[in-house]
């Protein structure tokens, strides 16, 4: 009964940083896209209008940035969950 | 007509100072931010003890220099190539999650590691400093007479 329990609990520890691991991956994803979409516009511009380019690039770095957010949110949790 | 072309010339932003903004945004950002770090530093202290103090600075730093490798890796694709700068975009992303993963993954190897200090320092400090600068660089794209250097000049100009 007790190896079972030990069991179980290994198995639980094993889950957790399956699941922390797959939630930091899922949560990749989204900022990924959103960086995708960042630059991608951002060059568009620059190249329609390269006088601009200081500016566009400036605003392409804040969104970068702000879009990593959500995936520093996601390392976050699995720091959370793998270490706390 | 010459007078024209040069009242005009003066309209146009300086481009030599803005070909790489990134490097000016995030030499901002580490001024701030290392005006703020320690009274945050002082606060994990106080809160979390040494082992906070110690995993907060490790988190601030680790802040600093995803933005530092962010920077310079835009900033040399950006010289190259807008497919470059595409490329250093996603590809920049992965590898700085990369280094953050295994940078974390290392220290948490360490005795004084403590993951909520390390975390809340992540994320405050990476969005703070975030919203800060976001504010001045608003200012300066909606209002381009504001940017610090043109009011530098404006403030030399009144003096003589």
């Amino acid at each position: 009964m007790i190896d079972l329990l030990a069991q179980a609990d290994n198995a639980l520890d094993g889950l957790k940083a399956v699941g922390a691991g797959l939630g930091y991956g899922l949560a990749a994803i989204g900022p990924g896209v959103g960086i995708g979409l960042v630059v991608g516009n951002a060059i568009t511009a620059m190249a329609r209008q390269p006088e601009s380019a200081g500016m566009v690039r400036t605003t392409m770095f804040l969104g970068i940035a702000f879009t990593e957010a959500l995936a520093l949110i996601g390392f976050v949790v699995f720091i959370l969950l793998n270490f706390a | 007509m010459s007078d024209k072309v040069d009242e005009r010339s003066n309209d146009f932003p300086d481009l030599g100072q803005l070909a790489e903004p990134e490097k000016n945004i995030v030499s901002d950002m580490l001024l701030r931010g290392l005006k703020i770090s320690p009274a945050w530093l002082a606060l994990s202290l106080l809160f979390w003890g040494v082992d906070g103090l110690a995993s907060s600075a490790y988190g601030l730093g680790l802040i600093f220099a995803n933005f530092v490798f962010a920077a310079a890796f835009l900033t040399w694709a950006g010289r190259i190539s807008l497919g470059a700068l595409m490329f250093a975009a996603l590809g920049g992303f992965i590898l700085r999650l990369a280094f953050l993963t295994v940078a974390v993954i290392a220290f948490s190897k360490i005795g004084v590691f403590a993951p909520i200090p390390l975390a809340i320092t992540i994320i405050v400090s990476h969005l703070g400093l975030l919203v800060w600068e976001t504010r001045y660089v608003s200012i300066s794209l909606a209002y381009p007479g504001l940017r610090p250097s043109q009011m530098r000049q404006r403030n030399r100009k009144e003096i003589k």
